[in-house]
């Protein structure tokens, strides 16, 4: 990030990107830049060192051992022979793959066929390199093995013929056809015991087995020993960067970096076989235990340290108190962290989804502030370190995200306003006061509540102690399309839902109301059904022992994690279109049936000509009709209305573990997915255009300003749900005082108290992406927030940056 | 019953914390730099946008006057004709054509308002009337300041002072604060860029400082109108003056965002194309400079 570049930025946009400029650097030390701008320029590729590790074990051990052992030792063996990687001027140190941004593949789940490889290393965004040589050794040593026996193959050969077309019209996603149930988070206990603490407690609770009585006894068995051995697979893999950092050290000339590296050495051998016992300790503890999990498995938005700032605030505070620790050497410490997780770019996934979709980035999303589990505030003087730290570095990942209880001090929020203010799109904001009420609907404790938080996107779970499984998104705009059209697909022609009857027979709104529902209904018990199975399918061959050990109570279970080890094993569904499903019917409601200004035949012509030659009609419908996102009862009814449906459809449904399935309202990118797959709706929106995202208004449907919209969004009782997303685009013209920063906390303050879980704020302006999309090389560090996660506005792909511009701007001059 | 022309929410530059501004239509004032030129008039006026249009002439073939004509700057409304019935807005489409200003009652207003309590709640917002020029319409406007003070509500009335003495003495004990424009100090000048002399203005404002409720001063700031030396330091000495100061002066530097509302209108910008420039940031600083030697609060911007 060159200087020359900030000074030929219109002052106008400055505000954007405020982190570039010197003054923000100064935060900087030089290691930090350094560090950054190796992470900032370093080309993700694909390591094929996993694959070939995993593919010759499973030949040579396939049969011989049980399948949680069998996958311990595999752990064990990428731990042994994985390159090892310790960059220049890093403290913290540990890589999934080779080296920063090489990311390897997961062939046991989904094996990239030479054409993904191909895609990947070509494709214009978000490349991937890797060599010819590696695709030929990938075609000649992986691919044959594991063809028949991924868990993509598994999942596809079951399902049944209805799934798949459903699935491939677009009505809902599957989570876990291409990555392992993931969204988990950490809570303390890392801090506290060691592995070898844990390899301990394992020991005592085989002995405490009861063949005689425990039908179960041999599996658990298994399954600890499992854990056992995934206990000496991560330590042997801290002892080997170690090793490296001691003989590293023989030959470093600088006597300081040298000093460096054996301090690194100390630490590595000291976690996290035991538990930390200072800041750097618990920084690197973690980051094993976040290596150990991503290694294993490629879980769903990878791994999280949870409320970090709150488990490092005793380390900071007795480093402090000793002397043997500063407030800068903490900052430093906390930054090689940031930059750690920002190199670990997402697996890329297989098939068409090569092609057009993929993030770079996993969602670790780090929680600040909240409240502790007595229920007190949770900020300490890490929580501003934390917040320092994302102002400086402005890089992609790890995401943040503070979480603003009533008890939560004004000060901290009014720090995180100014971040938000830099126009990072982060940090998100949370609502403890409401997601522990969340929790706590579901069954869990109040203490485990408190505990929790967000893992990735804005689903909230116990953490440390739950298997929160998210299984896909659900196209509801697109159930009312089949729904108009008598249970066929328009845009393919192919019947995936029920006959409820041809558009024209519905005599009233409630009659097709009533036809909506039973195809939700039938959408949502096609999904559980096979969600169900593949359940078992993880539970089955692809145990997590190692990410076992951190979840409470899989060890005193002796069940794995994906076998209802964890105290709470919940399962989601997550809604997506909610702007758009309450417009449309809107709209249906008020021309159709209401004012009769338009029949069904007309709107069904016109949405099915995408409103060519019927924009009258268009313009008509899109300046009068009541839309949600203005606190107006007329659309926010209908919008509770398809939230409570939503809620009664799939709420208690029950998942494999004995517990059952809730809803959710996030769409990530998804909803840009599921308006391309979708026809013109009835709200006036045309074909192939983003449907709204989360619970957020349409595109430019809220025009009454931020105040109105977080007054729909209150309205909708949320802690029904595990998380509701509201993205809020902010110009930055309404930020630009100081007052203005607190009126925004108070803006936040008060959707907290109408009973919000999540708001996030875009703070840029048009005319900045407009240019960024004709000048990408000048605006390379455009972050922008897109429902749920962060990414650079330049690897967007246009349709993604057309739903970022179309966001609405709150102009109130 | 009264006349808005607007309302807006999520109010950030009308008063302190977060308010929601109601705009009551009719100004005895015609100042030639009026970003809001159709709260001017008593009656609704109808405005047209011709980026939205769309060209499909509904309002054309919908007019009972046929007073409405698609020629090439869009639709063009014969005046002599319209009889301002509404049958045009309402059946345009893209809404392009718009009548701004609408009867309100008490209560509708009011409910309207408490939409925004949960926000005013925890900004210490509030309300904040102006317009045109809220004293324009004193019935509505005390009824609405009685009805929101019984409900807790702070409430702002942003206004030129150009009233009768009486008003003003009823609408003091009502408000929690006053917004006060104060354009230019030379009544001739005054009368020259605003259509009335100021005499009134400043006679109502001794009236407001001499009162309990607290005041803050705007002054739209005009190179070649009123950002003068001169003008500056009359300003500052009629204030300083005062039985209390003003809490705040709020220099506002000049733009011409009126002029988009022109087009809407249909009428011209500054007919006179008198020099109306921003001052530049030397200017702006002379300005602070000068109410702070008379121990004056100001700060650019509002």
């Amino acid at each position: 990030m060159s200087t020359q570049k900030v000074a030929q930025r219109a002052p106008k946009s400055a505000c954007n990107f405020a982190p570039s400029n010197e003054a923000n650097m100064m935060g900087m030390n030089d290691r930090i830049k350094r560090l950054r701008k190796e992470s900032f320029e370093a080309q993700p590729s694909l390591s094929i060192e996993r694959a070939l590790i995993e593919t010759k074990f499973y030949k040579e051990n396939e049969g011989k051992y049980p399948i949680p052992i069998l996958r311990a030792l595999n752990f064990y063996e990428i731990c042994k022979q994985k390159t090892i990687y310790i960059g220049n001027d890093e403290l913290i140190v540990g890589e999934r793959g080779p080296r920063p941004k090489s990311v390897p593949t997961f062939p046991e789940l989904t094996c990239h066929s030479v054409e993904d490889l191909h895609i990947l290393n070509t494709r214009e965004l978000q490349r991937y390199t890797i060599s010819q040589e590696d695709i030929d050794t990938y075609e000649r040593e992986v691919i044959p093995y594991w063809k028949g026996r991924t868990q993509r193959e598994r999942i596809f050969n079951h399902v049944p013929k209805e799934w798949k077309e459903a699935y491939e019209v677009g009505m809902f996603t599957e989570f876990m056809e291409q990555r392992a149930p993931g969204h988990t988070a950490l809570d303390g206990k890392v801090y506290r015991y060691g592995l070898l603490d844990l390899k301990d407690r394992i020991q005592k609770h085989i002995e405490s087995l009861d063949f005689m009585n425990d039908p179960e006894a041999t599996d658990k068995q298994e399954e600890l020993q499992a854990m056992a051995i995934s206990c000496d697979a991560a330590i042997l893999f801290a002892n080997r960067h170690a090793d490296l950092a001691d003989e590293m050290s023989m030959t470093e000339k600088d006597p300081k970096r040298a000093a460096e590296l054996r301090r690194i050495a100390e630490v590595c051998r000291w976690v996290p076989a035991h538990a930390p016992r200072d800041f750097w300790e618990a920084i690197q503890m973690y980051w094993f235990v976040h290596l150990g999990t991503i290694t294993e498995l490629n879980g769903w938005d990878a791994m999280n340290p949870g409320h970090f700032d709150q488990h490092l605030a005793p380390f900071y505070e007795k480093g402090i108190a000793d002397g043997t620790l500063t407030r800068d050497q903490a900052k430093e410490l906390m930054s090689c962290f940031f930059i750690k997780v920002n190199n670990h770019t997402a697996p890329p996934k297989v098939g068409i989804t090569a092609k057009e979709s993929g993030t770079y980035n996993d969602f670790t999303n780090l929680n600040i502030g909240g409240v502790k589990s007595d229920g007190s505030d949770g900020v300490s003087e890490v929580s501003y370190i934390m917040l320092e730290t994302i102002e400086e570095l402005h890089i992609l990942q790890p995401g943040s995200a503070i979480h603003i209880s009533a008890c939560t001090p004004e000060r901290f929020l009014r720090a995180g306003c100014k971040v938000i203010r830099q126009g990072h799109g982060y940090p998100s904001v949370f609502n403890p006061d409401v997601y522990i009420q969340e929790l706590m609907r579901q069954g869990k404790s109040l203490t485990d509540a408190r505990e929790g938080g967000c893992s990735g996107c804005i689903e909230v779970g116990a953490f440390g102690k739950e298997a929160y499984v998210l299984t896909g998104y659900l196209n509801v705009p697109k159930i009312l399309e089949v729904t108009l059209h008598n249970g066929i697909d328009p845009v393919s022609g192919r019947k995936v839902g029920l006959e409820t009857g041809e558009a024209d027979s519905f005599q009233t709104f409630e009659d097709l109301y009533a036809a909506f529902l039973k195809q939700i209904h039938y959408f949502v018990d096609m999904k559980v059904r096979v969600s169900n199975y593949i359940d078992r399918m993880f539970a089955k061959y692809a145990p997590a022992t190692f990410l076992s050990l951190f979840i409470d109570d899989c060890i005193a279970k002796g069940k794995d994690y994906y076998n209802c080890g964890p105290r709470y094993n919940t399962t989601y569904i997550q809604c997506t279109g909610l702007g758009t499903i309450t417009d449309s019917l809107c709209s249906l409601k008020k021309h159709v049936f209401e004012d009769k200004r338009y029949t069904m035949d007309e709107m069904l012509q016109a949405m099915n000509d995408n409103f060519v030659g019927h924009e009258v009609m268009r313009q008509y419908i899109l300046n009068h009709t009541p839309f949600f996102g203005n606190d107006d009862d007329k659309a926010d009814s209908v919008a509770v209305r398809v939230f409570n449906d939503l809620y009664d459809a799939i709420e208690g449904k029950p998942n494999t573990k004995g517990e059952c399935f809730h809803l959710n309202m996030l769409s990530t990118t998804c909803h840009v997915y599921f308006g391309k797959v979708m026809g013109a709706t009835p709200n006036g929106r045309l074909a192939g255009r983003a449907i709204s995202d989360g619970t957020s208004p349409s595109h430019g449907a809220d025009t009454h300003g931020p105040s109105a919209v977080i007054k729909s969004l209150g309205k909708l009782d949320q802690v029904k749900s595990g998380g509701t997303l509201l993205n809020q685009r902010f110009m930055p013209s309404l930020l630009k005082r100081e007052e203005d920063v607190a009126k925004l906390a108070s803006l936040i303050r008060t959707y907290f108290a109408l009973g919000g879980h999540h708001i996030q704020f875009n703070i840029v302006d048009t005319e900045t992406l407009y240019a960024a999309q004709k000048c990408p090389e000048d605006y390379r560090d455009l972050l922008v927030r897109v429902a749920g996660y962060s990414d650079y506005f330049n690897d967007m792909n246009a349709d993604l940056q057309a739903d970022v511009i179309a966001r609405t701007e709150q102009e109130s001059f | 019953m009264g006349l808005l022309f607007d309302i807006k929410r999520y109010a950030i530059n009308d008063g302190p914390g977060i308010r929601i501004t109601l705009f009551l239509k009719g100004c005895p004032m015609s100042c030639v730099w009026c970003h809001n030129p159709e709260g001017i008039g008593k009656k609704p006026v109808k405005l047209y946008t011709r980026k939205k249009c769309i060209g499909c002439q509904t309002c054309v073939h919908a007019c009972p006057e046929g007073a409405l004509e698609l020629t090439r700057s869009g639709i063009v409304t014969d005046k002599t004709k319209c009889k301002m019935c509404g049958t045009c807005v309402e059946v345009c489409p893209a809404c392009a054509l718009e009548i701004s200003g609408r009867e309100w009652t008490v209560n509708e207003a009011m409910r309207e308002i408490e939409k925004e309590t949960a926000v005013m709640d925890r900004s210490e917002g509030g309300v904040t009337f102006c317009g045109g020029e809220p004293l324009m319409q004193p019935d509505f406007l005390l009824e609405l300041l009685t009805r929101c003070g019984q409900e807790d509500i702070h409430r702002a009335v942003d206004t030129t002072l150009y009233a009768s003495e009486e008003v003003v003495r009823r609408v003091i004990p009502l408000c929690d604060l006053f917004l006060v424009d104060l354009k230019l100090m030379d009544s001739e000048k005054h009368r020259h860029y605003c259509g009335v002399p100021n005499e009134r203005v400043l006679e109502n404002l001794r009236l407001v400082a001499a009162s309990d409720v607290p005041y803050w001063i705007r002054i739209p700031l005009i190179d070649g109108v009123n950002a003068d030396e001169e003008n500056i330091r009359k300003s500052a000495e009629f204030l300083a003056s005062l039985p209390k100061p003003p809490e705040m002066i709020n220099l506002l530097v000049y733009h011409d965002i009126g002029k988009n509302k022109h087009d809407k209108l249909g009428t011209t910008y500054n007919p006179h194309q008198y020099a109306m420039r921003a001052p530049d940031e030397a200017t702006q600083q002379r300005c602070l400079d000068i109410f702070a030697e008379h121990q004056l609060t100001a700060k650019i911007g509002g």
